[in-house]
């Protein structure tokens, strides 16, 4: 998933489909100064990481974004570590404070 | 070229390491339903057209009066179109905790299980919000900070998280 994350074009995608769900790669493609190949590599690679999930409506294939795996990572991740950083902040706040007084 | 219209469709996917049938228990069984997410009980008619209920916990009870908001004790109700245990449940689902998503229409909630082998399930939940803008928000996620829950993606998270290690976010 990081993988998929590191690349700007894919991180544009992302924000494509997050300010609009659902689109195809057409739609997609016009955003992009890329070839329709170079496009569908990169979604390709986002839906390997379940980043991005399609399904078909008639005769068009549209693209989801899947929010569910960033999702999965902040509450491993983030959640746990979280109240950890808040007191060390308000460890250093006071420390700050006594240092200037 | 005529003008785009948005798709009021939301798309949520996760892989569990459990089986369908256990994804699916933990789907359509009220002891299940109350383990994760906003840990209502869900009490379904398994037959097409058969109906469902989803009830708000304790704790949202307590937690809504503890801000002065009285909460009911049915939280979503609709009704079943599609069963087939265990790959797929369709619903008619309409949320009417609040007077403006009950206001809203009945939306199309569809979870599609997929055994992936090696002991893997993929679970699809596809919620087609068509004239729901209100509903669309709540289980987005827009408004977790307020204390509106986390909606899908929090819910699947927790689901996983439950059936992979026997615990959810509430222990």
């Amino acid at each position: 998933m990081f993988k998929a994350l590191a690349d700007p074009t894919r991180r544009f995608l992302l924000d494509l489909l997050f300010e609009r769900d659902g689109r195809t790669l057409t739609e997609l493609e016009s955003e992009l100064e890329m070839t329709r190949f170079g496009v569908m590599k990169h979604l390709r690679i986002l839906e390997d990481a379940s980043l991005v999930v399609t399904r078909r409506s008639g005769r068009k294939k549209l693209h989801f974004l899947n929010p569910v795996p960033i999702r999965l990572i902040h509450d491993r991740w983030i959640d746990k570590y979280r109240e950890r950083h808040v007191s060390a902040l308000a460890d250093l706040k006071q420390e700050l404070e006594e240092e200037a007084t | 070229m005529t003008k785009m219209l948005a798709v009021p469709t939301q798309v949520y996917r996760v892989y569990i390491k459990a089986t369908p049938q256990a994804v699916w228990d933990a789907i359509t069984k009220p002891e299940w339903t109350a383990k994760y997410g906003y840990g209502g009980r869900m009490e379904y008619d398994l037959r097409p057209g058969g109906s469902f209920r989803g009830y708000t916990s304790e704790a949202m009870k307590k937690g809504g009066a503890a801000k002065g908001i009285h909460v009911p004790d049915v939280a979503i109700e609709g009704e079943v179109v599609e069963t087939d245990a265990p790959r797929k449940l369709v619903l008619k689902w309409h949320m009417v905790m609040d007077p403006a998503t009950t206001a809203e229409s009945f939306t199309r909630l569809t979870d599609e299980i997929e055994d992936m082998k090696g002991g893997v399930t993929k679970l699809t939940l596809i919620h087609d919000l068509e004239g729901a803008p209100r509903l669309a928000g709540i289980i987005s996620g827009t408004w977790e900070d307020q204390g509106a829950g986390g909606g899908w993606s929090w819910v699947l998270s927790d689901l996983k998280s439950l059936l992979e290690t026997g615990k959810g976010f509430m222990g």
